[in-house]
């Protein structure tokens, strides 16, 4: 309780400083609306349904292509940890391609795929498919290889041993894995949505490009904060549950 | 398969070890690490390997184990030849490698799982008794984490006597612990060797605890590997390690352990 009273008293001081600079009119209302205006805009966006079409959209794109990304790269990562020649193939090839921002690759699918839900697909997919590769590769590697033998001495062998052992044991890597994999599809799906406009459906992205084109100060900063809350749920309701049970479970660090 | 058959008592294992050879190459040179090593162990026995570090003791024990492979010659669980892990020798290591993703009593179900022939509220039930016989059935429920040193390796050797086993291998499992609980583990571990009958081989460094816990302490020397003496300890049981007759025996295994030690100097000199 002590807690939330003063995140909430810190964001209340926030809100006021803000409303004070606007009205000591130093710049002009256009750049720099008051709180008020951009609650009216989201208040009246959230009526009559643009922000809930564009954020229902924006989550359809990321979910898919998040899943996606997650689903292939656990298995894979799996596999280069346990065999050199996949190391040698497509761990090196994770590696490098880990290291390009996700944004990069919006070129290479508009040229590829036009202006299609599968172009917005594939960058969400290659925003997460990487890293989640190398997070899981980097979690089998870390496991003190004598979980292994003790589980073999119990009769565990192949497959279960992967399932029972190593993939238990890798979970805290795996799940640091799957939080940086959302947060660089997240951030690759707004770019790909203010980069281009897709006609099968409006998100978040593009309600925050017309909101440039229309000089909506309101419209832009309103859509910005509800990009930030979607971002915050997303840790809240997906992440920490399994963080805790990590902290509490192994003892680390936690909350 | 009923609880009850499941926690009978099993026939402890007669184990014969023959002319055991082992190398390690690494970075060039060659470690010699067993070198034609022969023993045969009783049912039921209690034989401690002590010797120095890099005698071959825990290579030995590894081998037995079916974790290592020998490259020469034999070791026979009731005339079995062994070529792998099997259910019949379980392992205690030195660190307690429980697993910390799962709590204390799934620990102790891991390899009851991979035994066929039990329902899962059953597993359950075993697994509870062994808990019981290792005095930690209050913590069923705790993370590993949350466990003393001591207490980790309870659980280890619950877990280790779980899948009810013909051989227990124990390597090192009490040298990380401090002096206090190391000696309420020989207590308990003398107790429920009583109790449960199992082969048991225990590598060790430690004269005392060698004394104190065997029925026979099979002395190591390095570089080959071999064994060195041979000792029978007819004390009676439960043994106290602090007592008089023990460190007799203790000290006349050390003069062995040191004349040793020194004759191997002086031939490296």
């Amino acid at each position: 309780m002590k807690r939330f009273l003063s995140a909430a008293a810190f964001f209340a001081t926030l809100l006021i400083i803000w409303e004070i600079l606007v009205r000591l009119n130093i710049w002009s209302p256009v750049l720099v609306p008051s709180p008020l205006t951009v609650s009216e805009y989201l208040l009246g966006a959230v009526r009559d349904g643009t922000l809930y079409d564009a954020a229902i959209v924006t989550l359809k794109r990321l979910v898919l292509g998040y899943t996606f990304g997650i689903v292939l790269g656990l298995p894979i990562g799996l596999l280069t940890a346990r065999f050199k020649v996949w190391q040698d193939t497509l761990g090196l090839l994770a590696l490098g391609l880990q290291t390009l921002p996700s944004v990069c690759w919006v070129p290479l699918a508009l040229i590829w795929f036009g202006q299609t839900e599968t172009a917005m697909f594939f960058v969400v997919v290659m925003g997460t498919l990487w890293s989640m590769i190398i997070a899981t590769d980097n979690g089998v590697r870390s496991i003190p290889p004598i979980y292994a033998r003790a589980a073999r001495t119990m009769g565990s062998r192949g497959l279960h041993t992967w399932v029972k052992v190593m993939l238990p044991a890798s979970l805290p890597f795996i799940v640091g894995g799957m939080k940086q994999g959302w947060a660089f599809a997240w951030r690759s799906l707004m770019a790909a949505e203010i980069y281009v406009t897709i006609l099968s459906g409006f998100g978040l992205g593009h309600l925050l490009h017309y909101g440039r084109e229309l000089n909506a100060m309101e419209q832009v900063i309103g859509v910005m904060f509800i990009i930030v809350v979607i971002g915050l749920l997303a840790d809240k309701i997906m992440f920490s549950p399994w963080e805790r049970f990590l902290h509490r479970r192994w003892g680390t660090q936690g909350k | 398969m009923t609880v009850q058959t499941e926690l009978a008592n099993v026939a402890p294992s007669k184990l014969s070890v023959n002319a055991i050879t082992k190398r390690f190459r690494t970075r060039g040179t060659e470690v010699h690490a067993l070198d034609r090593v022969s023993l045969d162990i009783a049912e039921g026995e209690f034989v401690c390997l002590l010797g120095p570090s890099g005698c071959g003791k825990s290579t030995l024990l590894n081998i037995v184990a079916g974790l290592d492979s020998a490259d020469e010659g034999t070791i026979f669980t009731d005339g079995k030849l062994i070529d792998g892990p099997g259910r019949d020798r379980m392992v205690m290591f030195q660190e307690s490698a429980l697993f910390p993703w799962l709590d204390v009593i799934d620990n102790v179900m891991f390899g009851l799982k991979l035994k066929p022939g039990l329902t899962n509220p059953e597993r359950r039930e075993v697994a509870h008794f062994y808990l019981k016989l290792v005095g930690l059935e209050k913590f069923m429920r705790a993370n590993i984490h949350e466990l003393s040193g001591g207490m980790k390796q309870r659980v280890a050797l619950a877990r280790a006597l779980a899948p009810n086993p013909r051989v227990l291998l124990m390597d090192e499992p009490f040298a990380a612990l401090d002096a206090l609980t190391r000696e309420q583990l020989y207590g308990d571990l003398q107790r429920i060797q009583q109790q449960r009958q199992k082969t048991i081989v225990f590598v060790t460094h430690n004269v005392r605890e060698a004394v104190c816990l065997g029925d026979r302490v099979v002395l190591f020397s390095p570089h080959p590997g071999r064994i060195q003496e041979q000792f029978k300890i007819t004390l009676p049981r439960p043994r106290d390690i602090n007592s008089v007759d023990l460190a007799e025996h203790a000290s006349e295994i050390t003069k062995a352990l040191k004349g040793h030690m020194k004759s191997d100097t002086e031939v490296a000199e």
